[in-house]
């Protein structure tokens, strides 16, 4: 019974092809050269690094990570979102969205970095960083 | 007939299980809200053992299904670009006899991660989360092979039991 079926399994249902292993190589390489242009494009970068927010895509402010201080986003439509700048890092502590995304999203310091609250269309983006560093670890 | 509806169902209550477990792990992959496509898995058997239009079905039903029950209007915006745009290009390529299930899936899953970070910046109107694309490239990678494997060796069997009861 087992030995007809062996044949009759299609090729492309091989569970990997030759090819398959070469799409993989290349996909992780093309990852790792993506990180690494994003990682020297911000190690370029000298300035300091400042938060900067934008609500619906248009800038409304830039923070100098250097200093403490507590940002009250607040828009006309009611939306909120506040943003607490310290230690160098830039966090999302409250905001009026329903599924407080935002507010579980880690602590941003680097380049490239950047907090998002979608409902209200509201992102903080860090520019001007140091070395950039993507953390993937789970919570 | 009526089995082709039940095993459609089994697909969907599969799927719909799939992304509830998904919506229980807290995976942080750096932008909020971005999932990693278990479901991906029900997709891939329905492509395989039944036809493009009831991948289709399977695919649309689970995003809004699961959007209701355990999302918001943007994760469901989320997952139905990250959905749509993995499946158009995993019917693309299973066109042609370059890929095996794995590499279909492989490139379902890069997709998968590329059509939700697109949705991401479209609805922020920020360019910024692009930054995320290479970790988002190669989770999509490690998750697309893993899913590709389990679902060559399910897909094999499940063609093998339909021969089976066929010849009986
Ligand atoms: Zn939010």
């Amino acid at each position: 019974m087992e030995r007809m079926e062996k044949s009759a399994v299609p090729a492309d249902l091989n569970v990997m092809k030759k090819n398959d292993l070469r799409l993989i190589a290349a996909l992780v390489i093309l990852a790792a050269a993506a990180f690494g242009g994003v990682m020297l494009y911000a190690r370029l970068s000298t300035k300091e690094p400042e938060a900067v927010v934008y609500l619906e895509g248009e800038e409304k402010g830039r923070y100098p990570l250097s200093e403490n201080i507590t940002i009250e986003i607040r828009q006309e439509n009611g939306n909120c979102n506040i943003l607490q700048i310290k230690d160098g890092k830039a966090d999302m502590i409250e905001a009026s969205c329903p599924d407080k995304v935002c507010v579980r999203q880690h602590p941003v310091s680097r380049q490239g970095e950047s907090l998002v609250c979608l409902p209200n269309q509201a992102v903080v983006e860090i520019q001007n960083g140091q070395e950039a560093e993507i953390d993937t670890s789970t919570n | 007939m009526a089995k082709k509806t039940a095993y459609m169902g089994m697909l969907t209550a599969l799927a719909f299980v799939l992304s509830y477990l998904e919506s229980l792990i807290p995976i942080n992959l750096g932008v909020p809200g971005i999932k990693l496509g278990l479901a991906n898995l029900v997709v891939i058997i329905a492509l395989y053992t039944m036809d493009t239009k009831m991948a289709f079905t399977l695919s649309l039903v689970r995003i809004l299904l699961t959007g209701f029950t355990f999302g918001n209007l943007s994760t469901m915006i989320y997952s139905l670009a990250g959905g749509m745009l993995s499946l158009g290009i995993m019917i693309f390529v299973k066109r042609f006899p370059v890929f095996s299930v794995t590499g279909v899936s492989v490139l379902g899953g890069v997709f998968h991660n590329v059509g939700q970070i697109a949705a991401a910046a479209l609805i922020a109107e920020t360019g910024s989360l692009f930054y995320y694309l290479p970790v988002l490239i190669f989770s999509g990678t490690i998750a697309g092979t893993l899913i590709g494997i389990l679902a060559s060796i399910l897909i094999r069997h499940l063609t093998k039991t339909e021969n089976r009861e066929q010849s009986n």
